[in-house]
Parts: structure tokens; sequence; C-alpha cells
């Protein structure tokens, strides 16, 4: 800036650029802000909305107002531009209000059945009603391990194998093939829980591999997509390097692109987990539920966290329902445990 | 750089291999065994289709069309078909109302976050977001269901409410018993909101491959943001739209749990979204099957199959609409 004390003719002029755009000035955001809020209160108070969310709505509906009589001082394109932004906006936000409202009560809730006990103890001698200082969720928790851990031995490697079928073997089928995934990531959970009772259930009984084998249905086309993402992205150069040294496509698979996209592969297999882990409608009719802890996964129901949380809620009464929260704790955490796996898996790849 | 001179082959070194375009007997077995471990996924889904098919193939012959036109749920005797009524009439149309509720709840929500995080946002903060978004789309359903009835409904019961008392002139928002708990409406809320994450990542990918010098040249002509998004994006972006939708869509018809949890099956076809009673497939299998007997089993078997036509009809429109759009991206 020139000294303005010691005018002189050559005083330097500044070129304007109304092109630049200089962002929204701290005192542009603040005053439709305050503006909206008091309407809202104002709002509030005079007419039948009420309550947080009645708030929200008028403030959203003020600050619509205040932007388009804001914008309204420069130009109509200006105002729309300036109604469009508060509208978009909030349709964002107001998706997140729910999700907030879920995080929080299933936590909230949820911390008052669980102890420390929680964890080691079954539902044998205790009814869902009982008072919550009894019983836990030990039978569900490793249920829940056992059953995804079989889904898991049958989805990951064939998932794998079909990623491994569309990008090194790359074989005719390979559109079908694509196809087919997308058409059987389609495929309704419960559909699927229905396959394994006609084919498994109806003929010997609930058990715990009869569910694996329904969520595995589920989990391959995840664990597919995502490996042949991941196969993708290796280098095409690393493969004809091991050709160009008389490597076979089978030791070029095994020995370079695998241990190359492993990381990746981690994620997938996370992805697909996380996918199947908080399925409830077919263990409904696969794996069933029971009240005692057990690791046998034939001949007999077996528990698991989304049943365990079923059944609370299907029974109904307060501690019940406290504990169906403290189930739903339990297996959101779980369920974030294994995706902040697979996104660290995932940064590994990238370096 | 001179031509190396290529040196002639002594016989002391290592035998030559002989050039050859075939594969070795090991690399045709590895890709045999690679490519019949693909053919899985192909053959449980015939599977799939063929079991359901075989264990409801009494049930079609027995009613044929009556069962996808009559609403009546009676397992009569319970052994053997006769006597026996069974007609998906009212659960199929019940979830064809409350997965396009959902779709028309969630709409302008998928706009909304999908152009929110692509054009209004900068990158630091939409990666940040995005996941909070993958993370909320693995929510279990059963999690949705529980919020559903226990925090969303109270609320949900009061808007049904208001919405009856000053609309209640359209059909559709009629009520007979003043009963608006556990109504299609409440449990298309909850899968409305089960769907924003997964129709809005197809979306924004869509959105995010619209022509950049296309948006600058909107700026360029003076044109303000929303100009550029409303000449622009949104014409683009909108069979990325319409996919995002579908598969929302499917993934809204086969929902079980959430619905489960949130609605009142009741066997009758009806079309009053507000009140507290209606139908979705699913829910109904996932409903009886506990204490259903061999003709009824039959009967949800044939349900089975019809929903899970449906959805791969819904599913397969989608994929080929959202293909067809990268392939204009490209």
């Amino acid at each position: 800036m020139s000294d303005t004390s010691t005018p002189s003719i050559m005083q330097e002029v500044q070129p304007r650029k109304p092109w630049v755009n200089r962002g929204q000035s701290v005192r542009d955001m603040v005053r439709p802000t305050v503006l909206a809020g008091v309407v809202a209160s104002v709002v509030v108070l005079v007419t039948g909305l009420a309550g947080p969310l009645g708030f929200y709505f008028a403030f959203v509906l003020a600050f619509i107002v205040v932007s388009f009589i804001n914008g309204m001082r420069h130009d109509k394109v200006k105002a729309i531009d300036k109604v469009m932004t508060t509208l978009v906006t909030a349709g964002f936000a107001t998706a997140f209000i729910p999700w907030a409202s879920i995080l929080f009560t299933v936590f909230k809730r949820g911390a008052s059945a669980i102890y420390f006990g929680y964890f080691t103890h079954d539902m044998a001698y205790t009814a869902g009603d009982d008072e919550l200082g009894m019983g836990g969720l030990s039978h569900a928790l490793v249920g829940s391990l056992l059953i995804l851990l079989m889904a898991s031995v049958i989805a990951i490697p064939f998932g794998i194998v079909t990623a491994l079928y569309i990008t090194e073997v790359k074989g005719k089928l390979s559109g079908l093939v694509r196809v087919i995934v997308q058409s059987m990531s389609g495929v309704p959970s419960i559909v699927a829980g229905l396959f394994v009772y006609a084919v498994v259930v109806s003929r010997y009984s609930f058990s715990g591999f009869a569910g694996a084998i329904s969520l595995a249905i589920l989990m391959l086309p995840t664990v597919a997509r995502t490996s042949e993402e991941v196969l993708k992205l290796v280098p095409e150069d690393l493969r004809s390097s091991a050709y160009a040294l008389g490597a076979s496509q089978m030791a070029t698979t095994f020995r370079i692109v695998l241990p190359t996209a492993r990381s990746g592969l981690i994620t997938a297999s996370m992805l697909g987990l996380a996918r199947v882990a908080g399925e409830t409608a077919p263990l409904i009719l696969t794996a069933y539920y029971s009240a005692v802890y057990s690791l046998k996964v034939t001949g007999q129901p077996l528990a698991s966290l989304p049943m365990y949380i079923f059944q609370n809620f299907s029974t109904g009464t307060d501690t019940a329902l406290t504990r169906a929260w403290g189930g739903a704790a339990v297996l959101l955490s779980f369920i974030f445990i294994l995706f902040i796996i697979a996104r660290l898996a995932g940064r590994g790849s990238r370096k | 750089m001179s031509i190396a001179t290529v040196d002639k082959p002594t016989d002391d070194g290592p035998p030559r291999r002989a050039i050859t375009n075939q594969r070795n007997a090991s690399d045709k077995r590895f890709r045999a065994v690679v490519t019949a471990g693909a053919m899985f996924a192909f053959v449980v889904l015939a599977l799939i289709a063929g079991f359901l098919l075989f264990r409801g193939f009494e049930v079609f012959k027995e009613f044929g069309f009556g069962f996808l036109t009559s609403s009546t749920w009676d397992s009569g005797t319970g052994e053997s078909l006769e006597g026996a009524s069974f007609g998906v009439a009212a659960m199929l149309v019940g979830s064809v109302i409350v997965a396009l509720m959902a779709m028309i709840l969630a709409l302008p929500f998928v706009i909304g976050t999908s152009l929110f995080l692509e054009y209004y946002i900068g990158k630091k903060l939409r990666a940040v977001l995005v996941s909070i978004l993958d993370l909320m789309a693995a929510i279990p359903s059963i999690i949705y269901g529980l919020w559903g009835y226990l925090v969303l409904m109270p609320y949900a019961a009061g808007w049904a409410e208001t919405i009856n008392k000053y609309f209640g002139w359209i059909p559709i928002f009629k009520v007979d018993v003043e009963n608006f708990d556990a109504s299609p409406f409440i449990s298309a809320l909850v899968l409305g909101l089960m769907i924003i994450p997964i129709a809005s990542s197809v979306t924004r990918e869509v959105y995010s491959r619209a022509p950049q010098d296309q948006i600058s040249a909107a700026y360029a002509l003076g044109g303000s943001r929303w100009g550029a998004l409303k000449a622009v994006v949104l014409p683009f972006g909108r069979s990325g739209l319409i996919g995002g939708m579908l598969l929302g869509l499917g993934r809204a018809l086969g929902e079980t749990v959430a619905v489960l949890l949130t609605l009142n099956l009741v066997f009758e076809l009806k079309f009053q979204v507000l009140a507290s009673a209606g139908g979705n497939v699913a829910s109904l299998i996932a409903s009886r099957i506990g204490e259903a007997g061999p003709s009824e089993i039959k009967a949800l078997m044939a349900a089975g199959l019809v929903l899970f036509t449906l959805t791969l009809l819904v599913n397969f429109g989608a994929s080929i609409i959202v293909s067809r759009t990268s392939k204009v991206a490209q």
C-alpha cells in the first residue's frame, strides 16, 4: 500500500480485479446467521414448532429467506445462488442429524447395559428382563466371531480368485463374471438366508455353520469387487518384468501380484466383514439364537450379536431394551474397528 | 550406443529355452483352477434361483398368477396346500410403496449431499466427510430399526398426525383408525436414511466426472456457482443419479430387519401410508418362518423367489445405467 500522507501524481493505481473470488468475509457469514437465529427463535416461541428440531427447521427456513434478501442487494442471479447454497448445505447437514442421533443413542443407552462382567457372562441363567448387573453377551460375541471366521474362510479365497480371474487370467467370461458379481451384491440378505434354510437348515438343523454360509454369500461380492479394484492398481510393469525374467503366470501371480496388493486385499476382506457383521435377517433363518455360551458350530443354534439385539428387542421390557442397546454399542464398535483396520491397511498400500 | 553383439550360445551354459507362445502345464492348471473358482459366484446365484424355484414350484402350480394378485395368507391345515390360500399381493405392493417412498424422501438429500461434497467444500474436508458417510453406510440395519422404533417413531408419529390433519383429504394420507405408529411412512423414513449414503456415493462419483472445461466456461460467462451446477453438472449427472437411486431402491426392496421392527404387517391391500398397517415381502419371510408348517414354508420360498427376481431386475437396470454413464464420461 502506498503512503497516503505524501500524495503524488505518480500514486500507484491498484487495478481492480472483480473476477477474483474474495470468499465470504466473516461479517457476511455472521450477519445472516444471527438474523436467521433471531427469526427462528421468534418462530419457535410464537408457533407450534417446538424443541431443537423445530428450531433447526425454522432456522433453515429463515436462513433461506435471509440469504435471498442478502443476495438481492446485488442481483437476482446472486440471490438464487445464495439460496441454493443454503439448500444444498442444509440437505447435507440435515442428513447428519439422524446419524448423530443414532450414534448418540446407541452409545449413551448402551453404556448403561455394559459392566465388567458383560463380556464374560452369557444369558444362560439370566432372563432378558432381569436387572442389568447380571448376564452378558460373551456367547453372542464369541458366536459372531466364529460365524464371521467361517464366512471369511469361504468368501475371501473365492472373492480374491474371482478378482484374479478378471485381472490376471483375463478370461473370455470376465464381463459375465463382473455382471454376476454385481447381481450377487444385490441379493437381498433374507433371500440368502432362505436359500441356506432350504439347503442346509431344513435337512439338518439351525447351526452356526449354516449362518456362515449365508453370510459368505453376502460377503463374496464385496470382497471380489474391492479386490478387483486393488489388483488393477498393481503396475503392469511388474508383471511384464516377471514374465521377462521367465516367470510363469502362476509364479507371477503368487510371488509378485498378490504380495504387492496384500494390504489392499486386507482392506477388501475387512470391508467384506464389516458389510456382513451386522446382518440379522439371514441369521434368523440359519444360526438362530441360543442363550448359552458355546463353541459348537454344527447341530445346534449359535448366538450372534445381531440376534442378541433382535432377541432382546423382541422381549421388549425396559431392561431388555437397554441390553439391546448394549449389544448395539458392542456391534457398532466392532464394525468401526474393522473399518479402521481397513483404512490403515489401505493407507499402507498407497505408500 | 552400439548394438550389443550377441554371443553365440556356448555349450557350457544352461540350455536355451525353446521360444514358444504356448503356456506350460502348471500355468494351464493355474488358469483352470482360477476360472473354476470364478464360476463359484455364478453357481451360487443359479443355485439360489434353482432351489427357491424347486421348493416354491408347487405353490406357483397350485395358485398360478393368484399368488401375485391375492392377498390372503391362510395356511389351512398347515400340512398340504389343499385348503390353504397364499397370495403376496399386499406384501409386494407394500414393499414397493415403502421403497418408493424411501426414494422420494431420500432424493433431495442425495442430491444435496453429492453436490455439497463435490462442489462446495475443499479436498481435505471432503475426504473426512466421505469416510464418515462410508461409516454411516456400514451401520447395521438392526440398529437403524432399533433407533427407528424407539427414537424416531414418537417424533414421526407426530409428523404423520400433522400431515394427516392438513392433507388428510388426499386419499393416500387418509387413515381409518387414528393410530400413526409402525406405519409405512415411518419405515420409509428409516429406509430413506439407510439409502442416502449408498445412493450418494454413486451419484457423487458421477458428479465429480462432469467436464471441468464446461464448468469453467459457465463461470467465464458470468454464471454463478449454482448456474454452473444447473447448466453442466446436473444434466451430466442425471443418469448417475438415477442409477444411484435405483441401487438404493434395490436395497430398500430387499431390506428386512429395519422394516420388520418398524412396520405393522397386515395382510390387506392398503394404500394409506400413514396408517399403522403395511406389507413387506422380506419381513413376511422373517416373521413367519419360525412357526411355519410345511405348506407355508413352500409359500415363503415362492415369496422369496418373487423378491429375488424383483431386486435382480432393479439392480440390473441400475448397473446398466451407471455403466453407460461411465462410458460416456471416459
